[in-house]
This record gives structure tokens, C-alpha cells and sequence, in this order.
């Protein structure tokens, strides 16, 4: 599947330790060590407060689409669905609804926006790039339509506070921990289950994960259901955080997700990647932007930094399979070394 | 074949890998800098920094100029960040930064009145004075506000310069925005006041309505030619509608018999104020509201003034200025652009 021969030639520890998230969540131990010792304020504990409160949004919606991107498919529509999530959000608090049942329907209506996705790519069998660019479309325009140019601010404050509340002293948001329970399901989902081989193999071969009892159109539906909810829950997290419900919440946070999932190792073509990457990805953008920011340089700079390293990254995955490719064919000439077909020739 | 792609793509790794290291070495460059500033902070200098809606605004980079200037003046250390889009939450992420710095003032031009509220009074318990310009936040986030222009002056200036113009007798019109736009309604009342108090002589014969669309207005300007064929002035309170009418007029044979004045800017007026469509027209000077804010700033870090009404202050050149209700500073009358003085401005 996402192995080849060559790295079946070495013990597991070796695996794990040269594996691509390996690198990744050295980059982030590493960064971090870094700005430790040399940036100003980076130290703080103010700085992991504001650290993961920023990237919490890209974090929650990163999980689901990680297993989405591992399909082969892709789901550009999710901060349309944040912004559309936020005014729904908004709107029921002015209408005198509390901020759970307002939050409730706004999942709802997430995991229906999902659902259109789902059915549109998985059932009628249309490119997720294509459904999700109309996607993000529509539901932006709706969320602005709805409310127009104007914002929702009044929210009650015990839940703008509980948004960015802290456990304890430690500075670490309470909202850590509903990611944290997430990302176990998912992890267990992805790769515990037999639902989660399954979205591994659909990424390696549509058709033959058909062949292989895999529900193809079934699995895809419920991953884009699952994104659509997921983001309607950044979408009310962002909403709180902020105290401010606006139909252009969170425009181009797509990007960012797309970016961090990729830099954390998951193929973009599909059947590779693992959560604990994705997951170090986010942070290694937070941590550089986080330390970037401090050392008062510029927006601009930190995203070339930023895309710098996407490239790289991307790049390197088959570079780094064509480098073990042939260095396995040296060690051990006997052995079949081929890789799968898409892997090492670019 | 593959083996020439393999090499192409090592090319390409060890390019950007280069690409990389040089990006790491600017970044080293600009340490030092940076470093100075946290000095300066813990020395108890003046570090001021300049929030704008988004970078790269025309607008924005007059009015920090200006800012920039001032702070230099008062021997104090300037810096300008911000988001690429005009977000609260790209705001957040620097009015936090600049929180940790502990800076002593943050200048922001908010893009959400609520938004950015927790960040900036979480900046505030850590010791930053906060003043808003340009667009305000709820009072209770900020210490002061810097306001560019108030209604009254704003009708008032465009009622003098067209009855000027016009030498105080004959029929003039009113060229607005959409009908129910509020702030555009309380100018016109103003005007109208103003008009039947001080210029007996001049009539108002209409006032119509562009939607701020410049399509719009251009043909409403037409169509008010046409009506009103003994017409001496327009005057349109709006950047859009003012810009049209000038358009319209500056190709029309009623150029120069019909004088236009309004609200506008710089450069979507400079070609009607060359070719003489347009004497003058009136807004703020972008860079003397940087300047203000910069001085309000430091007159609350030196502790000269707290932001409670009726606190004075020295700005510079631009003179002493006064605390008004909701702790708000008034820049003062509005900026008359003319042949003579609109190439200083490019916003």
C-alpha cells in the first residue's frame, strides 16, 4: 500500500525514525528550540495560548481533511462552510436563540453542506476539485447573503470566554481538549479500522478498492460529510473566539489547511499520509509564523516562508523514495526493490 | 528519460534548499533590528506600532507615513504590520504580538468594532496604550479615538467652496450616495441649513441619487445637466459619485460653466483638477490623522494625558488638539486637494 519493498527491508524502528512525519515533528521540536533561545517573548506562556488558539481552527479541520486528500479527493469548500457556520451562528443568537441550540443547527446545517459535496463527488461521480470550487462559492455567498455587510458582536460573554478559557495555569486553550478527542477518532478511524484501510485504498485505486469490498461512493460521502460538520464546528469555535459572527469569517483558511496537510506528508494524489504528520504540519506553520511574527517581520515574508517550505516538501516526497529506492537496490541488489507505480518517477 | 527528470527534480530541491537558506539569512539580518526594539521597550522608550486594515493600502501608507514621521520625531521606534486582507482575525494575530512585546502604544485602524476588543484590552492589562483612527472600536477597548472629520465640518467646507465658486448666487444640486444612506442624509441636512442661513441667494433645485455606482452617477449627472440647464454647481459627497460627475463634465461643453466640488481622493481626482473640471474638493490629509494618533500615543505613554474629555495635547506641527466626548480627538477642518498640492498625495 503506502510501503515499498525497500522499507520492508528495515526493522520498525528505523521506519518510524526515517518516516517522513518523523521529519516533520522534528522540524516542529526543532523550530521551537530555536525561537526558545533566540526570539524574544517566544518563551511565554502567552505565546502557546495565542499559538494554538490561532491554529486551532486549521487543526480541527485538518483532521477530517486529511482522510479526504488520503481518498485522492480534495474539499476546497470548508472555510465557506466556517463563514457560513459563523453568520448561521450569528443570526440565531440575534433571533433569541441560546448558543447551543444555535450551535447545534449550525453543525447541522455543516454536515448538510458536506452532504452536497459528498453526493455530488461520490454518487454522481463529478471531480471534488470542480463540486468543491462551486462549493466554496455558494456557501460564501450565502453566508454573506444572509447577513450582509453588517456583523453579530453581542454574544454573551461566559461563552466568548470559555472560547479562549485556559486549563489552569498551563496556557493551554480548553479547546485542546475537543480537538484531542477528535483526533483519537480519527486516528482511530484512519488507522485502526477497516474503514480507515479502506480510504487508504481508495487512494491508491479507486476501482480496485471497488474490486476488494471496499464501499467506495459510501466512504467518500461520509468523509465529506464528516469535513462539512467538522468545519461548522471551527466555524462556532472562530465565531466565540472572535465574539463576532461575519460572512467573510475565515476567508482563504482553505488554503492554509490544504498547506498544512500537504507539509505534513500526506500525497496529494492520494493513499499516503498519516494523522500525527498532518497534526505536526499545523504546528510547524503555527510555531514559524508564531516566531516570525514576533520577530516583527512582515505578513508577506512569513508566507514565502511558508510556501517555501510547502514546495520543499512536496517536492522531497519523490526525491526521498527515489534516494531509499536506490539505496536499497545497492544494499541488497537481490532483493525486489520496485516501488509503486506513481512513486520515485515523477 | 526518467533519469533526466530524477536529476531535474534534485536540481530543483538543492535550488530551493538554497532559496531557503538565503530567505534564513535576511531573516537574520532583520534580527538585530528587531532586537533593538525589545531594548528600546525595556528601556522605557517610545515603540509605537501602526495596526492598518490591511497592507499595501494606498490610503494606509499615507496615513503610517505620516505616523512613521512622528514617532521618529519624537525619538521613539516605529513599526507598521498587519494582514495582507482587511480581517479582524489577521488583526488578532498582531495586536497579540505586540501585546507579548509589551510596546508602549498600538495605533489600529479596526476592522471589526467588536472583534479585535478582547485583543486590545488584553494589550492594555499588559501596560500598551491602544488608539484607534480612521475606523473605531467600541469605546471600552481603546483610549483614544482619532477622528478624520466631523459632519459638520465636512458640509460646511463643501458649502463654502462651491458657493464660492459660484460667487454666492444661482442654482446648485446635490449629487448623494443612496438615498438612505445615513451619514450622506446628515451632510446633505447640514448643507441645507447652512445654505438657507448664510447664501440667501443660492437655491438647492435638487438632490439625486448615484447608489455610489459609477455608472450611475455619471448618468445622473447627465440627466441633472439636462433638467437644470441654468445649473452653476454640484456638489457630490462622495468619492464614487464625485469621481463621475468629474468624468462626465470634464468631456461635457458645460465644463468650467459648471463648477463641481465634493469628497473625494487624490487619485481618482487628479486628472479632473489638471485639466480645471475640477477647482477643489475636499477630504483629510491620511498623513496628518498618522501623525495625530502618533502623538495622541505618546502623550498617553508619557502619562501627559489619560484620554478623558477635556485632556489637552501638543502635536507637533499640527498644533494642540482637545478631548472630546468619548474620548475622541477631532483632527480638525477637512483638506482642500487643489492644482496646487494634489502630487504630494498618492492615495
Amino acid at each position: 500500500m503506502t510501503r515499498t519493498y525497500a522499507a520492508y527491508a528495515h526493522p520498525l524502528w528505523r521506519r518510524l525514525l526515517l518516516s517522513r512525519e518523523a521529519a516533520v515533528v522534528a522540524l516542529v521540536i526543532g523550530v521551537s528550540m530555536w525561537a526558545y533561545g533566540n526570539v524574544p517573548y517566544f518563551g511565554e506562556q502567552l505565546t502557546l495560548n495565542y499559538l494554538l488558539l490561532d491554529v486551532t481552527p486549521i487543526l480541527l479541520i485538518a483532521l477530517p481533511m486529511t482522510l479526504v486528500i488520503v481518498t485522492g479527493e480534495i474539499d476546497l469548500s470548508v472555510a465557506s462552510v466556517v463563514g457560513l457556520s459563523s453568520v448561521l451562528v450569528g443570526v440565531l443568537h440575534e433571533g433569541g436563540f441560546s448558543i447551543p441550540v444555535a450551535a447545534a443547527v449550525a453543525l447541522v446545517v455543516g454536515a448538510v453542506c458536506g452532504a452536497l459535496n459528498g453526493y455530488l463527488v461520490a454518487h454522481v461521480g463529478l471531480p471534488s476539485l470542480a463540486v468543491t470550487i462551486g462549493t466554496l462559492a455558494l456557501y460564501r455567498g450565502l453566508a454573506v447573503g444572509i447577513l450582509g455587510t453588517k456583523a453579530v458582536t453581542d454574544f454573551p460573554a461566559d461563552w466568548t470566554q470559555r472560547a479562549s478559557e485556559t486549563i489552569g495555569d498551563t496556557g493551554i486553550p480548553t479547546v485542546m481538549l475537543l480537538f484531542l478527542v477528535l483526533a483519537v477518532g480519527f486516528a482511530l478511524l484512519l488507522h485502526f479500522s477497516a474503514f480507515g484501510r479502506g480510504v487508504y485504498d481508495i487512494g491508491l485505486g479507486s476501482e480496485a478498492a471497488l474490486f476488494t469490498g471496499v464501499k467506495v461512493q459510501r466512504t467518500k460521502f461520509i468523509l465529506f460529510v464528516l469535513t462539512g460538520a467538522v468545519s461548522a464546528l471551527a466555524g462556532i469555535f472562530y465565531t466565540l473566539r472572535f465574539g463576532s459572527a461575519r460572512g467573510d469569517n475565515a476567508a482563504g483558511l482553505e488554503l492554509q489547511v490544504i498547506a498544512a496537510v500537504l507539509l505534513g506528508g500526506v500525497s496529494i494524489f492520494g493513499g499516503r499520509g498519516k494523522l500525527v504528520g498532518v497534526i505536526a504540519g499545523v504546528l510547524l506553520i503555527g510555531v514559524i509564523s508564531s516566531a516570525l511574527r514576533l520577530q516583527g517581520i512582515t505578513v508577506n515574508v512569513i508566507n514565502i516562508i511558508i510556501g517555501l517550505l510547502l514546495v520543499v516538501s512536496v517536492v522531497s516526497t519523490p526525491v526521498l523514495a527515489w534516494v531509499s529506492d536506490v539505496a536499497a537496490r545497492r544494499n541488497r541488489g537481490t532483493r525486489p526493490t520496485k516501488t509503486p507505480a506513481g512513486v520515485g518517477t515523477p | 528519460m526518467t533519469s533526466i527528470s530524477r536529476r531535474s527534480a534534485v536540481l530543483g530541491v538543492a535550488a530551493l534548499t538554497a532559496g531557503l537558506a538565503l530567505t534564513g539569512c535576511t531573516k537574520a539580518a532583520t534580527d538585530s533590528g528587531t532586537a533593538g526594539t525589545g531594548a528600546a521597550t525595556a528601556a522605557g522608550k517610545l515603540s509605537v506600532v501602526f495596526i492598518p486594515k490591511n497592507l499595501g493600502n494606498p490610503y494606509f501608507d499615507t496615513s503610517d507615513a505620516g505616523g512613521k514621521k512622528a514617532v521618529e520625531a519624537l525619538g521613539g521606534t516605529y513599526s507598521e504590520v498587519g494582514p495582507q486582507q482587511a480581517s479582524p482575525d489577521g488583526q488578532v494575530q498582531y495586536i497579540n504580538t505586540a501585546a507579548q512585546q509589551h510596546v508602549s502604544a498600538l495605533v489600529v485602524s479596526a476592522n471589526d468594532p467588536k472583534a479585535i476588543g478582547d485583543a486590545l484590552n488584553q494589550a492594555r492589562k499588559g501596560g500598551t496604550k491602544v488608539v484607534t483612527f480612521d475606523s473605531d472600536t467600541d469605546a471600552q477597548y481603546r483610549d483614544l479615538f482619532i477622528n478624520q472629520a466631523s459632519p459638520e465640518g465636512l458640509a460646511k467646507v463643501e458649502v463654502d467652496g462651491i458657493t464660492k465658486q459660484i460667487g454666492d448666487s444661482g442654482e446648485i444640486a446635490i449629487l448623494s450616495a443612496s438615498a438612505n444612506a445615513t451619514n450622506q442624509n446628515a451632510w446633505i441636512d447640514l448643507m441645507k441649513k447652512d445654505l438657507a442661513a448664510n447664501h440667501p441667494n443660492v437655491k438647492l433645485v435638487d438632490v439625486v441619487y448615484g447608489n455610489d455606482d459609477d455608472q450611475t452617477s455619471f448618468d445622473k449627472t447627465a440627466a441633472l445637466l439636462q433638467t437644470h440647464p441654468n445649473l452653476k454647481g454640484i456638489i457630490s459627497p462622495t468619492t464614487v459619485g464625485v469621481a463621475a460627475a468629474a468624468r462626465y463634465l470634464s468631456t461635457s461643453d458645460k465644463k468650467v460653466k459648471v463648477a463641481l466640488t465634493g469628497l473625494g481622493t487624490p487619485n481618482q481626482m487628479r486628472e479632473y483638477v489638471k485639466n480645471g473640471t475640477v477647482n477643489e474638493f475636499y477630504l483629510w490629509n491620511p498623513a496628518d490623522l498618522g501623525a495625530l494618533a502618533a502623538y495622541a500615543a505618546d502623550a498617553l505613554v508619557k502619562g501627559k494625558i489619560t484620554g478623558k474629555e477635556g485632556d489637552t495635547f501638543t502635536a507637533g506641527s499640527l498644533g494642540d488638539f482637545k478631548v472630546g466626548a468619548n474620548q475622541t480627538v477631532l483632527l480638525g477642518d477637512p483638506f482642500a486637494f487643489n492644482a496646487g498640492n494634489i502630487d504630494q498625495f498618492k492615495f
